[in-house]
């Protein structure tokens, strides 16, 4: 038994966390968010090649591949940190969906291209095309008059070279493809976060993007939507973190009554409880990261359970960062906001709690 | 990161899934709030001891076997799920052992630690007075330097000792400066509860048993050997008891996993009852979380890292997950719930008043609050 990180695994999370602090703290999202399309262009491509140039996005490929052959282990800390800075580039897509889906998925053809792809040209990977419901993942694709497949609201497109995206029919099953973003139409959805990159994307079926298809898409399938619980739920907890950091450091300055807000046990305690929650939370999504790396038969459990706990925390830190706050959190001057809105869009992201929940009771049920 | 024990720690867990199926009695003793329930338990601690099962952490001097964290946790696992009895003893092996392996002296160890062990003798904890529950820095029991000059004259009164309506031995504070204010000029001391002058009454509890008692000091002649750690810096000493209480020792996470089990079992057997879905579902994952967390803490632990103010997370944790549980299976057993019962239903009833006291024992739950926003957010002390 050993609950620790390697010194290594240490030295990227600190790696990342400097990094963000400059390139992507509150000035540079309010920027963001204000920038015209180009601007927004050019600033998620600078962060990424700095992403890229630490080897965040082929962390977890094998090193014969050209990635740095480490592990969800090691990558877990990164993605505490890009939820943490409310990242806008879409590094969980990339980086724990796309990667390890195309390293397993080698020597397929595709599979090594887009591969490639990624490590060599520093490829971005938009994904879409499966939801997370109690009874699994369920895909919102479907096929539009024109023929061409129609997939909602998937993250990452504005910036992808390629796109990883699902589709599913009652006769065949499940299929997932690699899309150039050449061959998709996107058509932008605005979403309440202004750092969530979210588009409806029409795309060609065609056999030549064909990664998996029927019991085997399944499980590659299945095995993302486990991934995508586990990552999202690191995000959660860089949020939680975020949230609770800086409303402890709101309510040392604010004063009324002649006192410092944090003096008083009813702002004490709302701050408390969210801290609980994050403590307890932690260990259960570091637990998701090494059940994805060793391949542990209750993986699916255990994703689930960091997920719903993630998202209960973050909610709970979220709503007291609020609260505490006061009226001054519900303006767009203070820079609350952005992790508001990306905390509530990723507790419903890839399953909410409740979905989660019962997933991991039908687990515990099944023991 | 490895989340799986290693094989001595699975070779140490057969063997005490092997010892515990051999020796748990088969049906459940009586209470341990019952002076006959008492002795039953005591016999069981005896019965631990002589086979070196009952302080598998503490040297082996002491009765122990030296083993490590993991050892402990992976014990206590196993003791929960042979639901072998209440440990009579906890207060001084759990909390009071570890402080005084920190702060003791070679003599008292020895004095203390093995009959502690064997059951022979059995601790309560003289903290609270009813003036000073969670203001405990307000005590006023105080201790004074005897006539002779070799020992201390205790005056004063305890509340809500558990266990003090039968212990033989007491651990408390007391106030040896008169001068001094809160904190400073305390002293912790070890009394023997049939030293002249000690006074008990047995307090009934909600559920009529004595499990606690108030305990008065007459003019109680206490030597200076029974003095742990230095005089004065009885606050110091208490912090660490407290740590032990909060943290990893008092509530192993095995106690919440086994109940955790019992109640998806339940849940199971009630026919998956919609409306307690949710519930069950949280109650199985915060048993769980606790389990990871004090893995987590536990790998701290064994690098030398101290347990500081996350203790008070860990500890309104564990008494709120206690409290869940139980009021879980209370829903699903339904109009049932309430019967006084023999056997599985009247187990939950049990465990639900016994969880009830955890928010409010070993520092309730708002002083742990405090405790989280001042010591690890660093908000202004009121």
């Amino acid at each position: 038994m050993d609950f620790s990180f390697s010194e290594d695994a240490e030295a990227l999370h600190q790696g990342v966390r400097t990094v963000l602090d400059t390139e992507c703290n509150a000035d540079a999202l309010r920027a963001f968010e204000l920038a015209d399309e180009a601007g927004r262009a050019e600033a998620s491509a600078n962060r990424w090649s700095v992403l890229a140039e630490l080897g965040a996005p082929a962390l977890v490929v094998p090193e014969s591949a050209g990635g740095l052959g480490l592990s969800d282990v090691e990558l877990v800390g990164v993605l505490e940190e890009a939820g943490r800075a409310c990242l806008p580039e879409p590094l969980l897509e990339t980086a724990a969906l796309a990667a390890p889906t195309l390293a397993a998925l080698a020597p397929d053809p595709a599979a090594v291209a887009a591969l490639n792809a990624l490590v060599e040209d520093d490829a971005v990977f938009a994904v879409g095309g499966i939801d997370v419901t109690h009874h699994g993942p369920s895909s919102p694709t479907e096929v539009s008059p024109d023929g061409m497949l129609r997939t909602p609201r998937v993250v990452g497109s504005r910036d992808a070279a390629l796109l990883l995206l699902a589709c599913r029919d009652a006769e065949s099953g499940w299929q997932l493809h690699v899309v150039p973003a050449t061959s998709c139409a996107l058509e932008p959805t605005p979403a309440l976060s202004p750092v969530r990159d979210l588009a409806t994307v029409h795309w060609p079926l065609g056999s030549d993007t064909l990664l998996a298809y029927g019991v085997a898409a399944e499980a590659v399938v299945s095995l993302l939507a486990d991934r995508a619980a586990a990552g999202t739920a690191a995000h959660l907890l860089g949020l939680a973190e975020r949230m609770v950091a800086m409303t402890a450091a709101y309510a040392k300055e604010r004063h009324q009554f002649g006192r410092p807000i944090g003096s008083f046990q009813a702002v004490k305690h709302h701050l408390a409880n969210a801290r609980v929650a994050l403590e307890f939370a932690r260990p259960a999504t570091y637990r998701a990261a090494w059940s994805l790396a060793t391949a542990q038969p209750t993986l699916s459990h255990d994703a689930s359970m960091a997920k719903a706990m993630a998202s209960d925390a973050a909610d709970l830190a979220a709503r007291v960062a609020l609260q505490v706050h006061g009226a001054i959190g519900y303006t767009w001057e203070c820079d609350l906001h952005f992790y508001l809105k990306q905390t509530w869009a990723l507790s419903r992201s890839w399953g909410d709690a409740a979905a989660h929940r019962r997933i991991v009771l039908a687990h515990a049920l099944a023991r | 990161m490895d989340l799986t024990f290693r094989p001595e720690h699975e070779a140490f867990r057969a063997e005490a899934r092997g010892w515990l199926e051999a020796h748990v009695p088969p049906d459940p003793l009586p209470s341990l709030d019952t002076a006959e329930g008492f002795e039953a338990h005591r016999a069981w601690e005896r019965t631990m001891f002589e086979d070196r099962w009952s302080v598998v952490s503490w040297p082996v001097e002491y009765g122990g076997r030296d083993l490590g964290i993991f050892e402990w946790l992976v014990f206590e696992e196993e003791y929960y799920r042979a639901r072998a009895p209440k440990r009579v003893s906890q207060n001084g092996i759990f909390l009071l052992a570890p402080t005084m392996l920190e702060y003791g002296t070679a003599a008292q160890k020895a004095r203390y630690l093995p009959p502690m062990a064997a059951g022979d003798e059995i601790w309560c904890q003289g903290w609270s007075e009813p003036d000073a529950g969670s203001d405990l820095a307000g005590i006023r029991s105080r201790a004074a330097r005897n006539a002779t000059g070799d020992g201390w004259v205790l005056n004063g009164q305890k509340t809500w000792a558990s266990r003090g309506a039968f212990a033989e031995w007491c651990f408390g504070i007391f106030r040896t400066d008169p001068d001094a204010e809160r904190h400073r000029g305390l002293t912790y001391f070890l009394i023997a509860m049939d030293a002249p002058g000690v006074i008990v009454r047995p307090i009934p509890q909600l559920d009529g048993e004595t499990g606690f008692a108030e305990i008065f000091f007459d003019s109680v002649e206490v030597p200076d050997d029974q003095v742990l750690g230095d005089v004065g810096a009885g606050w110091s000493v208490a912090m660490a008891t407290a740590g032990s209480e909060r943290g990893l020792s008092l509530r192993s996470p095995a106690r919440y996993t086994e109940a955790a089990d019992r109640l998806v079992q339940l849940y199971a057997a009630r026919g998956g009852p919609p409306e307690s879905t949710d519930a069950v579902a949280r109650a199985h994952m915060d048993a769980e979380a606790y389990e990871l967390h004090t893995y987590w803490t536990a790998t701290k632990v064994s690098r030398g890292h101290a347990v500081g103010a996350e203790a008070s997370c860990n500890k309104i944790f564990w008494s709120e997950t206690d409290v869940s549980i139980h009021s879980t299976a209370l829903d699903l057993l339904g109009p049932g719930a309430e019967l006084l019962t023999s056997g599985a239903p009247g187990e939950w009833l049990d465990g639900y008043l016994f969880a009830l006291a955890g928010p409010i024992y070993a520092g309730t739950n708002e002083i742990q609050r405090n405790v989280v926003a001042e010591r690890l957010l660093g908000l202004p002390r009121g």
